[in-house]
């Protein structure tokens, strides 16, 4: 029997806001523990929470950018349950009312386009963090970052294989990114997913039970864990046992899910309207400025790319991967319209450059202005292309720009016929019996002597000047 | 008269004057806590020497001329109100020593008015309760009768206020907790409208029914307590936008223009004593005498109020006292192998027994496939409530009723017996259900020389004719003028 993989995902995105979404705490990362704390974020006797309408913003953009119906009126929700960077006891969330309902966005797995949806989009508050001293019988717990503004991105059980599931969730990055809401980060925990994995024989109506899959901290984990879990439901099927609805937890080291302990799971969160917070409410002329204000986004732009600039679907996904690396792109295109060379620069030598690095392209050493310079200097023929890759890596390592680097180390390109002619005339004496082999037919051994020339001219001689010359002395 | 005695606005006239200073006005008070408080225990603790300094500072500030109608006044705040390096305990052993790192926003509003603050009063604990007995640091006793309870759960603030161990006291009321107690110490109390009062600061109950308010000696003093805690605070999202008008100029206006309803269902209520009906009667008689028209007005859901109230109530309080839990702040039990029998230790031993049958009621109403029966219906209910109310205040100003039931009963007498005591709320929850505001004034004494209070409600943000009717009522009559034998 054939099966097919139903899977849903739940993202939860910190957002960027300076203040927390309750009180007036910084909520940046990494500061000492519990540095960035007051009564609220706390949970003190009497305290109170008042909202931060950027985190308002910030979720209405996103729920712009992924077409879901905006609720006028949407409420505050108390969610209970007891753990120690818990606070209050329970987080304040949105439930039965959320913000944002009936979204869908757009993906691309092997070329083909498919339509995810959106089930709801709600805010809602982090919790602290524990860490535990293997040392000593102790826990502690940091309350940096309780309250945190996050929102929560549930989406339809639309995705059918764990390839469209790492589509979907690499488009939802890019998007918080483009909106400048969330830093994107799954390893440092400022995007998170867990996933609801079911399988089903092919054709069926009806939906399988499902487990939720938790701990999946990179794209890789996600990918891994739900082709692990699906293999793993369908040979549990296969056997006769029916799949157990339960949460798991993904295992990077093992390269497998287990069930995560009952007692963690068996949750009665008895949501009600959090009595402390008003109903939140959104009139039209706040949704219109939000929509007039979204930047263009990663799906538009890259149709974009591959209309104006003729550049493969490939590449234009890769050049509009963010905002920053396509401004870079339209920035160096300005200067040298050769889209399809600033393309083949960019993926190559320059994201090779970054992500040997491991940095994004708004520290990338070699500015968008010196890039095109560099490609200037080859149509211009003052460099090779060969020379250009040395002049490039001279640029990454100094910031330098190209025309310096070139005077500086004498790598301008001989266009001398006469000098080049001399060294040809050189090369050929010292080796007559290639000379003769070439003479009689092996025609390869040309690029042989290209190679010694540029060997004694460190590169420099212009190749089709060189070429000519050999050919015509070889004769 | 003792400097005790004074009203506070006499005593704010006496310190104007310079006939007497703070630190006098300050220490007599302090002396009449020394000599009552063994008897009555209205405080959990006093701040004697905190209370001198600001009594000096008081003085300082009215030497130079900058003085409000509370500089120099020493008040009483009831213990579950935060106020910053004085203990807060809510009456309850889980945050026995418990120090605020911060002042509730009426707190910075008295500070900033020149208030003197004397002491935290008892109370039940976490509010909980309508006698006082269930404070989990003491019991306090009512002025007039030490054998019986003060009410509750202001129980503390009503009784100081009573004794003269305080010119005026700030309470909390989430079902009659400030009216109640004033009713059953011979005081004036006020709930004010839902959203007047910042409840910043104020260690929640039941956040969409608690509010902050007023107990003093007489209508007056009420009012220019009101007048300085009122008013919208951007820290409480619940409180709202509206000017706080001078409530004391409005006192004088005579009841000529007003109209008072009476509700039908309250005559029909089960276990009103008679001697409590009789005072209300003669009370609404003898405002009709100054001129007020009296008519029948109905609330026909008031038979709900009860249990619709004891679903909200422990439903919002079992998530508000969910943060006790030994982690960051309070008492912790440390006989604990993990983190499970931690929780479950601290609370078992932090909170009382009516504490604990609350937390389990609120549970049980918010859980899974109980909400919509229980929560749901409840907060439908409390819907028709607030639209009874609406609609009889379309036919008049103020309604009046009862505070309680009965006179304060002894103590002991109700404490096996929870549902009794729920019921006795019966006239007070309404006004916190539609969130409307109500004062409680004395209006006659039992045979047993205890005090019976009337009840006068409003219409929302309408504080000033529920002032302005208790004053015309309370000028008419003496009951306000008599002391407990203490
Ligand atoms: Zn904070």
């Amino acid at each position: 029997m054939e099966f097919e993989p139903v899977i849903g995902l739940e993202v939860h995105a910190q957002l960027k806001t300076k203040t927390k979404i309750f009180c007036g705490c910084s909520a940046s990362f990494g500061a000492p523990p519990n540095t960035h704390t007051c009564p609220v974020c706390l949970g003190m006797p009497g305290v109170l929470p008042v909202l931060n309408k950027k985190v308002v913003e910030y979720a209405l953009r996103m729920a712009s950018a992924t077409n879901c119906g905006i609720a006028h009126e949407s409420r505050w929700a108390r969610k209970n349950y007891f753990y120690p960077d818990l606070p209050k006891g329970y987080q304040i969330s949105q439930y039965e009312l959320p913000i944002a309902v009936n979204g869908h966005i757009d993906i691309e797995v092997n070329g083909d386009g498919k339509t995810i949806g959106i089930t709801r989009i709600h805010m809602e508050e982090d919790a602290g963090k524990l860490t535990h001293d293997p040392g000593r019988p102790v826990s502690m717990v940091d309350f940096n970052r309780a309250g945190v503004p996050l929102i929560e991105i549930v989406s339809e059980p639309d995705i059918r294989s764990p390839r469209e599931a790492g589509a979907y969730l690499r488009q939802l990055r890019a998007i918080v990114r483009y909106l400048g809401i969330c830093d994107g980060n799954l390893e440092e925990g400022s995007f998170r997913c867990d996933a609801n994995v079911s399988v089903r024989p092919e054709g069926a109506e009806t939906f399988g039970t499902r487990t939720e899959i938790k701990n999946l901290n990179s794209f890789k984990h996600v990918e891994n864990a739900l082709e692990y879990e699906i293999n793993r439901q369908i040979e549990t099927l296969m056997s006769g046992d029916p799949v157990v609805q339960e949460t798991r937890l993904w295992d990077a080291v093992k390269s497998r899910t287990t069930p995560m302990r009952g007692k963690e799971e068996a949750h009665d969160y008895r949501y009600f309207p959090d009595p402390d917070l008003l109903p939140l409410v959104i009139d039209d002329e706040w949704i219109r400025e939000v929509k007039n204000t979204l930047p263009e986004l990663p799906t538009p732009k890259k149709e974009r790319f591959v209309r104006e600039y003729e550049l493969s679907s490939g590449d234009a996904e890769i050049l509009t991967a963010s905002r920053e690396l396509a401004d870079y792109f339209e920035e160096c295109f300005r200067e040298f319209p050769n889209p399809r060379r600033i393309g083949n620069w960019m993926i190559g030598p320059l994201l090779g450059l970054l992500n040997a690095a491991g940095t994004g392209i708004e520290s990338s050493p070699v500015s968008p202005h010196h890039l095109a310079r560099l490609l200037q200097l080859i149509d211009e023929g003052v460099i090779s292309g060969k020379i250009a890759k040395t002049v490039f890596e001279e640029m990454a390592a100094s910031g330098k720009p190209p025309d310096r680097i070139v005077e500086e180390k004498g790598l301008v390109q001989v266009t001398d016929t006469s000098a080049i002619e001399s060294v040809v005339l050189k090369v050929l004496s010292r080796f007559p019996g290639e000379v003769e082999a070439y003479r009689s037919g092996k025609d390869k051994l040309l690029g042989f002597f290209v190679g010694q020339v540029m060997k004694e001219t460190k590169g420099r001689a212009n190749p089709k000047i060189l070429n000519d010359i050999l050919k015509d002395r070889l004769r | 008269m003792e400097l005790y005695e004074l009203s506070i606005q006499t005593a704010h006239k006496l310190l104007k004057q310079k006939k007497i200073s703070s630190l006098e006005l300050t220490r007599a008070v302090l002396e009449r806590i020394q000599s009552v408080e063994p008897k009555v225990q209205a405080y959990i603790t006093v701040a004697a020497d905190a209370a001198m300094e600001q009594a000096e500072f008081a003085d300082q500030a009215i030497s130079r001329g900058n003085m409000t109608g509370l500089t120099g006044i020493p008040l009483a705040i009831k213990d579950l109100i935060c106020t910053r390096g004085l203990r807060t305990t809510c009456a309850s052993k889980i945050l026995e020593n418990f120090i605020p790192p911060y002042d509730a926003t009426v707190i910075e509003k008295l500070k900033e008015a020149g208030a003197v603050i004397v002491g935290k009063a008892n109370m039940d604990e976490f509010a909980m309760g309508s006698s006082t007995e269930n404070s989990g640091i003491q019991l306090t006793r009512n002025p007039w009768d030490l054998k019986r309870i003060p009410g509750g759960s202001s129980g503390g603030s009503a009784a100081a206020v009573a004794a003269g161990m305080c010119l005026g006291a700030l309470g909390s009321d989430t079902g009659g907790s400030i009216r109640q107690p004033a009713s059953h110490c011979g005081v004036v109390g006020m709930k004010p409208t839902y959203g007047r009062v910042s409840r910043y600061g104020l260690v929640a109950f039941a956040s969409s029914l608690d509010q902050i308010g007023p107990m003093a000696k007489d209508v007056t003093d009420c009012a220019v307590l009101m007048k300085t805690i009122a008013g919208y605070d951007e820290k409480d999202s619940t409180s709202v936008p509206l000017e706080v008008p001078d409530y004391t100029d409005f006192l004088k206006n005579g009841l000529k223009k007003i109209t008072v309803g009476i509700p039908k269902e309250y005559h029909a209520a089960e276990g009103i004593d008679p001697e409590v009906a009789a005072a209300v009667k003669n009370a609404v008689g003898v405002i009709e005498n100054l001129g007020a028209e009296c008519v029948e007005v109905s609330l026909p859901h008031t038979k709900h109020c009860v249990a619709v109230y004891y679903v909200i109530a422990p439903s919002e309080a079992g998530s508000n006292l969910a943060r006790y839990d030994g982690v960051r702040y309070g008492s912790r039990n440390k006989d604990t192998r993990n983190l499970i029998e931690m929780y479950r230790n601290t609370r078992a031993r932090g909170f009382g027994m009516e504490v604990q049958r609350r937390i389990i009621l609120g549970t049980y109403a918010l859980s899974a496939g109980y909400y919509d029966a229980y929560y749901k219906k409840a907060s439908q209910v409390r819907t028709l409530i607030l639209e009874d109310f609406k609609k009889a205040f379309e036919t008049c100003d103020v309604i009046l009723s009862p505070v309680a039931p009965t006179p304060a009963f002894t103590i002991g007498e109700m404490i096996e017996d929870p549902l009794t005591m729920y019921l006795s709320d019966i006239f007070t929850i309404s006004a916190n259900l539609a969130g409307i505001p109500g004062i409680s004034v004395p209006c006659g004494f039992s045979s047993d020389g205890l005090p019976i209070g009337l009840q006068i409600m409003g219409k929302h943000f309408n504080e000033e004719t529920i002032f302005q009717t208790a004053y015309n009522f309370e000028q008419a009559t003496d009951f306000h003028k008599k002391k407990p034998g203490l």
